[in-house]
């Protein structure tokens, strides 16, 4: 089966910087993808090629076998902090992309309403984003998100402004609302517990500039978050991944 | 009922303070016995702006006509400028130079020299006025279209949306809070601008009004058209707040410092 998303040897270098020195990955539709690396590696770099904000020296992407040429709109992206317009209405903030797509605000509004109440925003349709907790808006990122209907999610450390109990909250949620709709997603994170948690399969990155270093698929039953002996092989996961990317940082360090 | 009440714990200390200052000032000038003729008291004031109402009015209205039409101009001049100056570094880097120096012309040299070129009709006084007010709200849209979050930019962007619907989706509501800031200082000068050029030359208006008492050495009708003309900014002070509220509801929802 063609991937979804496939990247080879994407380098690029701002200036004489090297940030991205041959990224090879690929998504399969479906899949739950994480790339794990070290702050400052250049994952945000990759995430700006694929929704076109800046172009690859060299390197191809492919999406469903054909080259990704000029054209935006296959990814739905999801920024680091929620990027929720403060004078928009929560509604009005979900209906943006849809919006920019052309659709007419009636319908649009008809086609995301339905969804509030699973996404926890029952009731706040009308109230700006300052009203809503960081969970809240968060979610209503991600519900702005999946209504685009694009082949792709691509989630930029959506997690990474909130606290630390919000933030399981949040990764029980998504992880459940995936089982459902089983979106194909690329998630960017540091947090290795989160791509454990999450994925189907982790890329994990060296420090800038940014290689494979190694991909590891997490073999664990869903829904994750079932049991002891589920946290258990969890765990061990989690060792070894971190294991890898601590591993790479001390060698990036003593690169010169 | 408690709203009634916060308004006046709020506008209390103010209304005291300028009760006070009024006192002091009559108090001074029955004290000390000046003449009138040098400095009226507060209730001579009043006294002749009410027995010269007629007149003040008379004069008053194009002096509002003009700042209205000036400042008109000058809100559309600051927009497209800031729009054509946010789309182009080239135009900001040939323009932004050229616009602070227009800041730095005294408006006692400008103001005779544009009504020598225009005449004495509304387009010098609405030239004069669009001058001294465009600036501030010009330096405000361009910084707010700077202030734009960049994350949001970027969201637009992987929606599919073009420069001008970003321009428009964000740049242009993030420079809102910006824009009111700068309205709030520009508005300040709009009244006492049209004054100023009515003093350089005009049939009528506040500005040829006060030229004329001064003249005549009436103090107290050159105090009671200031006294108009400061009513005036306050009511288009009000107003500009007034708009800010209704325009950006989302604002008072918002712990953040405003800008």
């Amino acid at each position: 089966m063609t991937p979804k998303l496939e990247l080879e040897d994407i380098r690029k270098a701002f200036g004489t910087t090297p940030v991205l020195d041959g990224i090879s990955l690929d998504v399969r539709a479906g899949e739950f993808v994480s790339i794990l690396g070290p702050s400052g590696a250049g994952k945000s770099t990759l995430f700006q090629m694929l929704i076109g904000g800046i172009r690859a020296d060299s390197g191809s992407i492919r999406c469903e076998g054909q080259p990704l040429g000029l054209e935006v709109g296959r990814f739905a992206f999801m920024p680091q902090r929620d990027a929720l317009m403060p004078w928009r209405r929560i509604l009005d903030n979900v209906t943006l992309g849809l919006e920019v797509q052309g659709m007419a605000r009636k319908p649009a509004r008809e086609k995301v309403l339905p969804l509030f109440p699973e996404f926890g925003l029952a009731g706040f349709e009308n109230h700006y984003p300052a009203q809503l907790s960081g969970g809240m808006r968060q979610r209503a990122a991600l519900l702005r998100t999946v209504v685009q209907e694009r082949d792709m999610l691509l989630l930029d450390e959506p997690f990474g402004a909130l606290d630390a109990l919000t933030r399981s909250g949040m990764q029980r949620w998504l992880e459940t609302m995936w089982q459902r709709y089983r979106w194909t997603a690329l998630l960017i994170t540091h947090d290795v517990r989160e791509a454990v948690f999450l994925s189907d399969r982790i890329y994990v990155l060296s420090a800038r500039p940014a290689r494979v270093v190694r991909d590891f698929s997490v073999p664990l039953p869903r829904p994750r978050h079932a049991g002891a002996t589920g946290l258990r092989d969890a765990s061990a996961v989690e060792a070894a991944v971190l294991e890898t990317l601590l591993k790479t940082e001390t060698s990036g360090e003593s690169n010169p | 009922m408690p709203r009634t009440l916060s308004l006046l714990a709020r506008a209390g200390p103010a209304a005291i303070a300028i009760a006070s200052l009024l006192f002091a000032w009559q108090f001074y000038t029955d004290l000390s016995g000046i003449s009138p003729t040098t400095l009226p008291s507060p209730v001579r004031v009043a006294e002749q702006a009410w027995a010269n109402r007629r007149a003040l009015w008379d004069n008053t209205l194009p002096t509002i006509h003009a700042t209205m039409l000036g400042f008109g101009c000058s809100l559309a001049t600051a927009f497209v400028l800031s729009i054509l100056l946010d789309f182009s570094q080239a135009m900001r880097r040939a323009l932004f130079p050229l616009f602070i120096v227009s800041q730095t012309l005294p408006l006692i040299a400008i103001a005779p020299l544009v009504v020598l070129w225009f005449g004495f009709g509304l387009m010098p006084k609405v030239m004069l006025i669009a001058l001294v007010t465009f600036f501030p709200m010009l330096v405000a849209l361009v910084q707010g279209y700077a202030s734009t979050e960049k994350e949001i930019s970027m969201l637009l962007r992987s929606m599919g949306a073009g420069r001008w619907r970003r321009f428009r989706l964000a740049r242009l509501p993030s420079a809102a809070p910006f824009f009111f800031a700068g309205l709030r200082i520009s508005v300040t000068y709009a009244v006492v601008g049209a004054i100023f050029a009515e003093y350089a030359g005009a049939a009528r208006g506040l500005g040829i009004y006060i030229l004329n008492a001064k003249n005549n050495f009436r103090p107290d009708l050159v105090l009671a058209a200031v006294g108009v003309s400061a009513t005036l900014t306050l009511l288009l002070f009000a107003a500009t707040v007034l708009v800010q509220r209704l325009a950006m509801p989302w604002l008072r929802l918002q712990r953040v410092p405003r800008p």
